[in-house]
């Protein structure tokens, strides 16, 4: 048999029909729905009397648009309200399992998939939303689909598509104190820009991977499609496996054990060939900063903002000039020494129980500085649980951070949670677009321990230079 | 059901940036309908409208040449970022029946097409000769995509192809229900479920 890479495996075990015209009718093994890219998707089944074809298959959250105040109090905004309703309406018609705000597994749907075992590797994923690529990270191959797609998946557990390209991505070497997993990826980005996996899957790989806790390969995957890929992958291990074991939706008994033997096989077999390969030293990655209003505007916190006037092309200076005007900064300010107003800890990037934990590093015995405002929105109800057992919470707290309850926030400020115009904001969310946290705010994208330092200098730092406790 | 696609002649709108994204295209703020329709007089919400609510008249799709255009010209990398059909909702609604670029955000080209908005990706030379000649015209500049032969062209000596999968092609061509189409395998997807539930 030729040699085949991970994704390539996972993609033959599910092809249900190949196009004559090209595409792929891929089995779909999960979809999980939210609230924002599915109303038009069931409205659709509806007027063509098409029935889920597996509910069973099909899990639902609220996220995008849910407030993260007090949950008691009824839903302020009615429009949001109807979207919920609407989501709501359409589990209980369709026979969808919902984990709606009163449970307390709600959460951001790429936190909780993962985290009640739903998410397992050999899986073909699929979510109405970009950021699906996260569940990568255990070895499935996981993507975000438009809306019709998504009502195509409901009608026939299937969607349809092209083969894509794959590229390696192997990093080597040992990450520095304080250095992340967002580090890593934003460095990646900042390499190939966003749209430089434009058209492949990008299978992670080398020793510095390995090396990296469930978490931390969840936040690299994550950010694939920021690189221009659909999905992202990491090939299961024993870091894998120990995850999973024990989750409520996870195999038990002797199907736990055949499954851990099938999960064995999905690695990439040596002699396989990629389309693409990159190449990135971990050991060489310092943390990095996003200075302008895409995440390939990136550089290491110790660089400075670029000059449009060193840049290579007309379309790029154009583009530089333009996002440094959008943010408010001249060229070649020193990144490290910014002053911001916001903090942002969460997003299904970086609001999982080891972001919270580290990031609480940074701020153990010390204060929010005077004049800035510092939130964090855990990923899910559950981590939120996990942190309150652990007292990250009073860390915070105590700190003059607010601590709010799940959901996606000022990752997209759909709910009230969102910047003012001129606001700086150090964000470990995954988007720095303009407007993203708000009209006229200005997102620098960061890990949590150094968005956890700005908030306490109330500048950009490089947390490198700071003492940082451990819980 | 979508509107055929064969031939389409209309005004060009050009916005020469590169990597707009679809939060740009249609801002959160608007993402709260639970309905496929409403979303055109958002479209760049944020760019054609300033804080005050008036109109931006430096943006480009304010211009007066730019008005009842129906194709898109625009940079590379277009349709990056949120994977949100609600763009192309927006873009269909506010009257543009093909986009024309370099590149396309991969989520964002599937979107189109499942929405009967043609995406028509041309290299990035051509894509600049096209900016030049609809400048040279002051903004007054036609083009014809034409899906059949796969050709953009402006009648005044511009004539490229473009490459689009036959599935999708067809798909714009005829305005197919991609489910329907599906539908017509449905016995390979039962005997796939027959085959794992037996594993
Ligand atoms: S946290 Fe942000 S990126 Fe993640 S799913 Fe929510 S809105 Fe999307």
């Amino acid at each position: 048999m030729m040699p085949r890479t991970l994704f390539e495996k996972v993609w033959d075990a599910h092809v249900v029909h190949q196009f004559a015209e090209g595409p792929a009718l891929l089995y779909v093994d999960l979809q999980l729905v939210h609230e924002v890219t599915s109303p038009q998707a069931f409205e659709g089944l509806r007027q063509a009397g098409r029935r889920v074809r597996r509910p069973d298959l099909t899990v639902a959250t609220v996220d995008h648009n849910v407030p993260t105040g007090d949950r008691a109090s009824p839903i302020a905004d009615p429009v949001a309200a109807r979207q919920l309703d609407a989501l709501a309406g359409n589990a209980r018609e369709f026979g969808i399992e919902l984990f709606d705000l009163r449970s307390p597994q709600q959460g951001i749907v790429h936190v909780i998939g993962p985290e009640l075992g739903l998410t397992q590797p050999g899986m073909v994923i699929v979510c109405g939303d970009s950021h699906t690529a996260t569940h990568g990270a255990f070895g499935a191959l996981a993507l975000g689909i438009g809306t019709s797609e998504v009502e195509h998946v409901l009608a026939t557990q299937c969607l349809v598509w092209s083969k894509p390209r794959t590229m390696e991505a192997r990093v080597t070497g040992r990450l520095a104190r304080g250095v992340t997993a967002k580090d890593l990826i934003l460095a990646l980005i900042g390499r190939i820009g966003t749209a430089g996996a434009a058209g492949h899957v990008i299978e992670y790989a080398g020793d510095a991977i390995r090396a990296l806790s469930m978490e931390a390969r969840m936040t690299v995957c994550n950010m694939s499609i920021e690189a221009g890929a659909r999905a992202g992958m990491i090939a299961p291990d024993e870091t894998t496996f120990a995850y999973l074991a024990g989750r409520p939706r996870a195999p038990r008994g002797a199907a736990w054990a055949r499954a851990v033997e099938r999960w064995r096989q999905l690695r990439t077999d040596s002699g396989a060939t990629y389309d693409r390969r990159v190449e990135l030293d971990a050991a060489a990655v310092a943390p990095h900063v996003t200075w302008g209003t895409t995440p390939g505007m990136v550089a290491a916190v110790t660089d400075r903002v670029p000059d449009p006037a060193d840049c290579a092309s007309e379309a790029e200076r154009q583009a530089v000039a333009r996002a440094l005007e959008y943010m408010g900064l001249a060229p070649g300010t020193p990144l490290a020494g910014l002053p911001i107003d916001r903090v942002f800890l969460g997003s299904c990037t970086n609001a999982r129980i080891e972001d919270l934990r580290a990031a609480a590093g940074a701020v153990r015995g010390r204060r929010v500085a005077a004049g800035v405002r510092a939130m964090v929105v855990p990923g899910s109800q559950q981590v939120k649980a996990q942190a309150e057992r652990e007292g990250l919470d009073r860390v915070f707290r105590e700190a003059g951070f607010e601590w709010r309850n799940a959901g996606c926030s000022m990752c997209l400020g759909m709910n009230a949670d969102v910047l003012q115009s001129g606001e700086r904001c150090a964000s470990t969310s995954n988007r720095n677009f303009e407007g993203r946290q708000g009209r006229g705010g200005r997102t620098h994208l960061m890990s949590p321990p150094m968005a956890a330092a700005a908030a306490v200098a109330g500048r950009l730092v490089d947390v490198r230079d700071w003492e940082l406790a451990t819980l | 059901m979508n509107e055929p696609f064969l031939r389409h002649t209309g005004r060009v709108a050009a916005l020469p940036r590169a990597d707009v994204d679809t939060d740009q295209i249609i801002p959160k703020q608007f993402l709260k309908r639970v309905e496929r329709s409403g979303f055109g007089p958002a479209l760049f919400h944020d760019w054609r409208f300033r804080p005050d609510g008036n109109l931006n008249l430096d943006f480009e799709l304010n211009r007066p040449a730019a008005q009842g255009a129906s194709i898109l010209l625009t940079g590379a990398n277009f349709g990056c970022g949120s994977s949100r059909e609600h763009a192309v909702w927006a873009l269909r609604e506010y009257g543009f029946r093909a986009i024309v670029a370099p590149s396309f955000a991969d989520i964002f080209f599937a979107n189109c097409c499942q929405n009967g908005v043609v995406p028509a990706r041309l290299l990035e030379q051509e894509v600049a000769e096209l900016f030049r000649r609809h400048a040279a015209a002051g903004g007054d500049y036609r083009l014809t995509v034409d899906l059949e032969q796969q050709r953009v062209s402006d009648g005044l000596g511009f004539s490229t192809a473009f490459a689009l999968e036959p599935y999708r092609r067809e798909m714009l061509l005829r305005g197919l229900d991609e489910i329907g189409r599906t539908l017509l395998v449905a016995d390979r997807i039962e005997a796939y479920e027959r085959g794992r539930e037996a594993l």
